[in-house]
């Protein structure tokens, strides 16, 4: 039932969205299309602007995963998942969180598709993937395109909210589905 | 980041060398930066779209509207930011566009809400005290919807696709309360060192 509620919800969003804005401007008299295109012109620069930042984060992530050194820092961290009572499967989903949005969903999916949508795992997999966003991925973009080179300790907060979110999920969701 | 991006190479060229197939580590840095640009290049439509929509929204004065409303909350949460600046406004969006789950929109403006702190910031290439506050927030940032998970589970067969949505919300909520603390900790702590970089 939630779902059939939600799914004209998001089918609604954008357009509602455009009509909202372009009734704005209509009523308060704006030049719509020449303000459209005066706004558009920046995201040719921007993108363009995020491209050394992309390569240097993609390359660095696309090496760590393709030679395996992310599934020994897996081994590494497998003992932890014990002790917070989350099932060992999940790992890679949690490692691959922050780094990959694509690579994650897709790690997700697999779970998903393997253990069953209703089953712990399913379950488990389905809340981490909603909880946070891609730490690297926003950090790299957002700050690329003002040109922000020292990140301070936002990296250090971003993650510590990745770690919690994991471990926040397993305990929601021993909780919600015994 | 200096650290760990240098960590994410090394480990990755050691572990390949140790298990005798270097060339993985070409292939990997090779589909990374070819990924890199099809990401960025992906972006210009959908970004010069929502930019142009939220021109309108600015002249239309939406943006200032949005701004005023939450300001007893932005003024508390980014006090470095003048409390009629349009970057809080542009904040709010981007944050309101994650909760809705419209991500193609929410990048776009968090890039206007970056800009806008960027005219603040006393230097230009180290990240001010509100950008990391937004970034505390924007990486954590609830999703009401999470519509990708949901069609997949759908997909499967799920009994009951959007149970999830419940643990999310408060994993969430969890995961942000502490980012935000840790955040204003980190804040306060270099302030009082007298360390202020914004």
């Amino acid at each position: 039932m939630l779902a059939d509620l939600l799914d004209p919800l998001s089918r609604w969003t954008v357009p509602a969205l455009f009509a909202l804005i372009l009734l704005a401007g209509a009523v308060k008299r704006v030049k719509v299309y020449e303000a459209f295109v005066a706004g558009a012109e920046e995201g040719f620069s921007i993108a363009v602007k995020l491209i050394p930042y992309l390569v240097a984060m993609l390359v660095a992530i696309g090496i760590f995963r393709e030679t395996g050194a992310m599934a020994l820092v897996m081994q590494v961290v497998d003992p932890v998942m014990a002790m917070i009572g989350a099932p060992g499967e999940v790992l890679p989903l949690a490692v691959m969180r922050p780094l990959s949005g694509s690579g994650a969903l897709g790690l997700a999916t697999e779970l998903i598709q393997t253990h069953g949508p209703d089953s712990f795992i399913g379950r488990l997999a389905s809340t981490m993937q909603g909880t946070t966003d891609t730490t690297f991925f926003v950090l790299t973009i957002y700050f690329g395109s003002v040109g922000v080179r020292r990140y301070r300790y936002s990296l250090y907060t971003g993650l510590l909210a990745d770690v919690t979110s994991f471990v926040a999920s397993v305990y929601f969701c021993r909780l919600l589905f015994p | 980041m200096n650290a760990i991006w240098l960590f994410f190479l090394l480990a990755g060229i050691g572990v390949a060398a140790a298990g005798g197939d270097v060339q993985k580590v070409t292939d990997g840095a090779l589909k990374g930066a070819e990924m890199a640009v099809e990401v960025a290049l992906g972006l210009i439509g959908v970004m010069a779209l929502w930019l142009g929509m939220m021109r309108i929204a600015q002249e239309a004065g939406l943006v200032d509207l949005l701004g005023r409303l939450v300001r007893p909350l932005t003024t508390r949460l980014f006090p470095s930011i003048p409390p009629d600046h349009p970057a809080l406004g542009h904040i709010i969006m981007n944050l309101s566009a994650n909760v809705l789950g419209l991500g193609s929109a929410a990048t776009p403006f968090g890039m206007k809400a970056m800009q806008g702190m960027q005219d603040l910031n006393q230097h230009r290439s180290v990240a001010s005290e509100a950008m990391c506050t937004f970034l505390a927030l924007n990486t954590s940032c609830i999703t009401l919807v999470p519509a990708t998970i949901v069609s997949v589970r759908v997909a499967a067969g799920s009994v009951n696709p959007t149970e999830i949505v419940g643990p999310t919300i408060l994993a969430t909520m969890t995961g942000m309360t502490v980012a935000v603390t840790a955040d204003w900790l980190i804040r306060t702590y270099f302030r009082r060192r007298g360390r202020k970089v914004c």
